[in-house]
């Protein structure tokens, strides 16, 4: 054991060596998992911003399965009593961190000394907030009721941009006709959810949150729950043979490629679109899904902050804070993610099409109370639940339910045995 | 040791030899199969990857890719490519795998030549230990490091990965040792030799090939560790939290030529060591030894 | 075995010298492993969901809600599937390698490291590839039917009751180099005059490794059976990057099921319950194994 205690020893001494050296200011660790391409780099002007204030970014990016993997890890460090400053977190998982005793810092000073409370959506407080305190600072919204239409493909199907279910269907029967695959989809749970949330809140904004939001058995096992579940059985004989597995990225690439008519995503699909050097308006069309008009479901990506001790550290992380909700950072972050600002006063100048729309949307649905979680994206129900509605969503998308009723019964059953 | 040859004294016919010829070569292109696709497409623009044939040979060659892996792409907000992070994987692989190989060896020596009463027993437990879910490890082991005051730290991961990696070598090095004949340690018994010195001077020489194992085994499992990576690295990540904090992008663009480009860097070192090691994949040693 | 009644200190010393040796590492598998074993036990009756929770007693309520879920039916199932297939078939594949690669054969060198590389590469981005040239759309399926072969059909990982094989042909791809190692390694301990010796009486090629060689390799077929079954109870990351669980639930494994429900789906206490099953099912099957194998030679 003493080379063991040797490796230690100088282990310590470069770890000395290197806080010593940017010892300037108390610093940042914060645990997020936007490690790769334009996110990443979009998250580096926050730290950049916090650089010209004096504050060190102590890096921790932990990718993979959207979150989970930076979960896990996150679990690790408090158990082992070693909390990040700022963790970046979905929905629920919030709240079951401020559930847990002392865990969380509190932001009411900046919240309040800043008017945050004016400016942040309600729908998008219920996550920020616990117990009436300010424990987290939301960074985007991102909704996921979108269609993404190659623009050539709908125009040859000599109809327009579908606003109900039926013309949808009709539209989809064109395509089919024309010889593409009407949808591009990728049989992943979280992806068969994303399409299947959009079918739950064309049925109506208040029994999508009957049903999603407020787990109210009636209306998860319900008629037009059964309904939904029918026209997915529907779309999905709009899918190809090829479908399951399909990393979403791919199925926007058929789109792209004009090998399939449209897609059911949400906004972070534009990103692909423009990375492929195509025009929203002239090469494709960003509609709200069919039926969903003026009804937003969002997840939104927030950073958590963790207790950390000492006041310089306090102090760091309030900074922090302040600079995610300064609209400067809110319009250039969001700009690079293909997502809207969290706070609804930021000008619209430097976003495109889409984003405008997104934006003016957001807004709108916020102010009729039209703007829900979506439950694909862990912003319904605790992850439990949500796990649980995939487990059924997934076996419809898969053929193993032959009509609605059944799979809204079993949609009851599941969500009632994971609370 | 002039004797030792590299070669079994089985032999072969011609005919017996094309087909064994033939079918070592068809196993090396079932295995290379899929590094033809990542190495294909790895030199593609990315374009060509997303709307063309992901099986076909570049129209447009490029080495972009792999400079983006090595030193530009995004990891995290800094981009550094997976460079500085090799530094990080070798300070916690060399000492994991050095200190669980040895263990592993005395290990092995003792519970196959200096047998006692439970010996079984223990090598059962040490045995069975191989099985326990690393899942349900995470959270204890975050309580015991954070205890230690080892959490985020590389000390701490070679104490994690010595811990679970003791069970196999110790399988490893017992197996291989219970074939050796116990009365030469006897023998050396007699002779006089103490139980270190019977280990370096009788059974450590002949142990190449078992070693070679343990190591391969060793390191290509602590190279590629995750799990305990991400949890208990802290700032020190390793190069596999970094290869798939480049490749797992959430809503992001997917750049499939850097992330394969960016996995063959990333084996590289584990690749090295196949190479280096297999030399001493010899045969004989053992049975020089044993003629004396 | 132990030597006779020690007659001075030193030799005292030589008998109690491996002992000692070997206690760190007994005490810290006792610790690390069996503690960590106990306590997933107690977590197993507790209501823990994100973090453990031992104020929480709820008796068999995660067992009775794991055997609900057809999930963990379906994994149970998979891995049965899985675990039998594939350590079947990389035993078979890795001893014939390495008995082939055993004949004197030129380029040795060579084709070791490509046998071994798979185990090399990380999971997360060959997953990718293999996803690629299993996906009937774009991969081995679409490449035949453009060189003429039009019949062609590969669509296994698009099935639900083929996905499992496919899994099984990406583990049997990424390991069996290793085995092959393994019985190599086992291979080149065995002394040649023990093969002159019968040579000389006559035996063939055939008999000489089925009725001494193979015998000899006994310990090595313990090594492989042991990894190979550690390396199927834990196969996540292949599932994950290869199907994620998918077409549907198709693909779940225990792996999977105790990640996601003790890390994902915040159901700590069915996640350690299912550990808890996974390591009496192993123990189970490796204890009499172990008892036989390790008993014989005493």
């Amino acid at each position: 054991m003493r080379g063991f205690k040797g490796l230690k020893m100088t282990m310590a001494a470069a770890l000395l060596a290197s806080t010593a050296s940017m010892a300037v200011a108390e610093d940042v660790e914060v645990l997020h998992w936007w490690t790769a391409g334009g996110e990443a780099a979009a998250l580096n002007v926050l730290k950049e911003d916090l650089a010209s204030k004096g504050i060190g970014w102590v890096d921790m990016p932990v990718a993979g399965g959207g979150g989970e993997a930076a979960m896990t890890a996150l679990r690790a460090r408090v158990t082992a009593g070693d909390a990040p400053t700022a963790v970046q977190m979905l929905g629920f998982d919030i709240l079951d961190w401020a559930k847990e005793d002392g865990v969380l810092g509190n932001l009411d000073e900046v919240a309040a000394a800043e008017g945050w409370d004016a400016v942040i959506p309600a729908a998008l407080q219920a996550f920020s907030k616990y117990d009436g305190h300010w424990i987290a600072a939301p960074v985007n919204v991102h909704s996921t009721n979108w269609v993404w239409i190659n623009k050539a493909a709908l125009d040859a199907t000599g109809l327009g941009e579908p606003t109900n279910f039926d013309e949808l269907v009709a539209v989809l029967d064109k395509m089919k006709e024309a010889g593409i695959t009407p949808i591009a989809h990728g049989g992943q749970a979280w992806q068969d959810g994303t399409v299947f949330d959009a079918l739950v809140l064309a049925q109506g904004s208040d029994f999508y949150k009957a049903a999603f939001v407020d787990l109210d058995p009636a209306a998860l096992g319900g008629a037009q729950m059964a309904t939904a579940f029918d026209q997915l059985l529907k779309l999905r004989t709009y899918f190809d043979d090829n479908f399951s597995g399909r990393d979403w990225n791919l199925a926007s690439s058929m789109v792209i490629n004009g090998e399939a008519g449209m897609q059911f995503m949400g906004d972070w699909a534009k990103g692909e679109f423009l990375k492929a050097g195509k025009v929203p308006g002239t090469d494709f069309v960003c509609i709200r899904f069919p039926g969903t008009q003026g009804s937003v479901t969002f997840n939104s990506d927030q950073f958590v902050m963790f207790n950390v001790q000492g006041e310089g550290k306090k102090a760091a992380q309030a900074a922090m804070a302040s600079a995610i909700e300064s609209p400067t950072f809110q319009a250039a972050f969001n700009v690079v993610k293909g997502s809207v600002p969290a706070r609804t006063d930021v000008p619209d100048t430097d976003f495109d099409d889409c984003g405008k729309k997104g934006m003016k949307d957001l807004a709108e649905a916020s102010a009729n109370g039209a703007l829900h979680g979506s439950m694909a994206h862990g912003h319904g129900a605790p992850a439990a639940v949500k796990n649980a509605t995939y487990d059924v969503i997934t076996a419809v998308v898969n053929g193993e339910y032959s009509d609605g009723a059944s799979a809204a019964t079993a949609l009851a059953d599941a969500v009632a045995a994971a609370q | 040791m002039s004797a030792v040859t590299q070669d079994t004294s089985v032999s072969t016919g011609r005919v017996t030899r094309a087909f064994i010829y033939l079918v070592l070569i068809l196993f090396a292109l079932f295995y290379l199969l899929p590094l033809y696709v990542m190495v294909v497409n790895s030199l593609k623009p990315l374009p060509e990857i997303t709307g063309g044939n992901m099986m076909a040979l570049p129209r447009e060659w490029t080495l972009e890719a792999w400079g983006s892996a090595w030193s530009t792409a995004q990891i995290g907000v800094s981009p550094t490519g997976l460079k500085p992070y090799f530094l990080n994987s070798i300070m916690m692989v060399v000492p994991a795998v050095a200190l669980s190989t040895m263990i592993g060896a005395m290990n092995g020596y003792i519970l196959t030549k200096w047998r006692f009463r439970g010996d079984v027993w223990v090598f059962g437990l040490m045995l069975f230990s191989c099985f326990i879910p690393f899942q349900i490890v995470l959270i204890p082991m975050a309580r015991v490091l954070g205890m230690l005051g080892l959490a985020g730290s590389v000390p701490g991961l070679i104490l994690v990965h010595l811990v679970y990696g003791i069970g196999f070598s110790t399988l490893y090095f017992r197996n291989y040792y219970a074939a050796f004949p116990t009365e030469l340690v006897r023998a050396a018994q007699i002779d006089g030799a103490g139980f270190f010195r019977i280990f370096w001077r009788i059974l450590l020489p002949v142990s190449g090939p078992i070693a070679v194992v343990t190591i391969i085994w060793q390191f290509t499992n602590i190279w590629n560790d995750f799990l305990f990576g991400a949890s208990f690295g802290g700032v020190n990540q390793p190069m596999t939290v970094a290869l798939n904090n480049l490749v797992q992008s959430s809503t992001g663009v997917k750049e499939y030529n850097v992330h394969f480009a960016g996995a063959i860097l990333a084996a590289l070192p584990t690749l090295f060591v196949y190479i280096v090691a297999g030399r001493y994949f010899v045969r004989g040693l053992m049975a020089g030894s044993v003629k004396g | 075995m132990a030597a006779p009644a020690p007659a001075d200190f030193r030799t005292r010393l030589q008998d109690w010298l491996p002992k000692l040796v070997l206690a760190p590492s007994f005490a810290v598998t006792i610790l690390f492993v069996y503690g960590f074993i106990i306590f997933t036990i107690f977590l197993s009756f507790t209501g823990s969901k994100m973090l453990p929770k031992f104020d929480t007693w709820v008796g068999w309520a995660n067992y009775h809600r794991l055997f609900s879920l057809p999930e963990w039916n379906i994994a149970l199932k998979n891995i049965a599937i899985f675990a039998s297939l594939y350590i079947i078939i990389c035993t078979a594949i890795g001893l014939m390698l390495a008995i082939f690669l055993d004949q004197k054969i030129r380029g040795e060198g060579g084709l070791r490291p490509i046998y071994l590389y798979p185990m090399a590469l990380s999971f997360i981005v060959t997953g990718t590839a293999w996803k690629w040239f299993l996906d009937p759309g774009i991969g081995l399926e679409n490449v035949m039917h453009q060189w003429g072969w039009e019949s062609f059909s590969f669509n296994w990982i698009k099935s639900n009751t083929m996905a499992i094989y496919t899994i099984v042909i990406a583990a049997v791809w990424q390991t069996s180099g290793f085995v092959m190692a393994m019985f190599l390694a086992g291979l080149r301990g065995i002394d040649n005059e023990i093969l002159k010796a019968a040579q000389i009486d006559g035996a063939s090629n055939w008999q000489l490794y089925r009725r001494i060689v193979i015998p000899l390799l006994r310990p090595a077929f313990l090594s492989a059976f042991v990894i190979l079954s550690h390396l199927a109870i834990k196969s996540y990351d292949l599932v994950i990057a290869l199907t994620n669980g998918g077409p549907g639930r198709a693909t779940a494994m225990p792996a999977t099921f105790m990640y996601s429900y003790t890390f994902t789906r915040n159901e700590m206490g069915v996640g350690a319950a299912s550990a808890v099953i996974m390591l009496m099912t192993i123990a189970a099957i490796m204890v009499p194994y172990l008892y036989a194998e390790l008993k014989e030679k005493k």
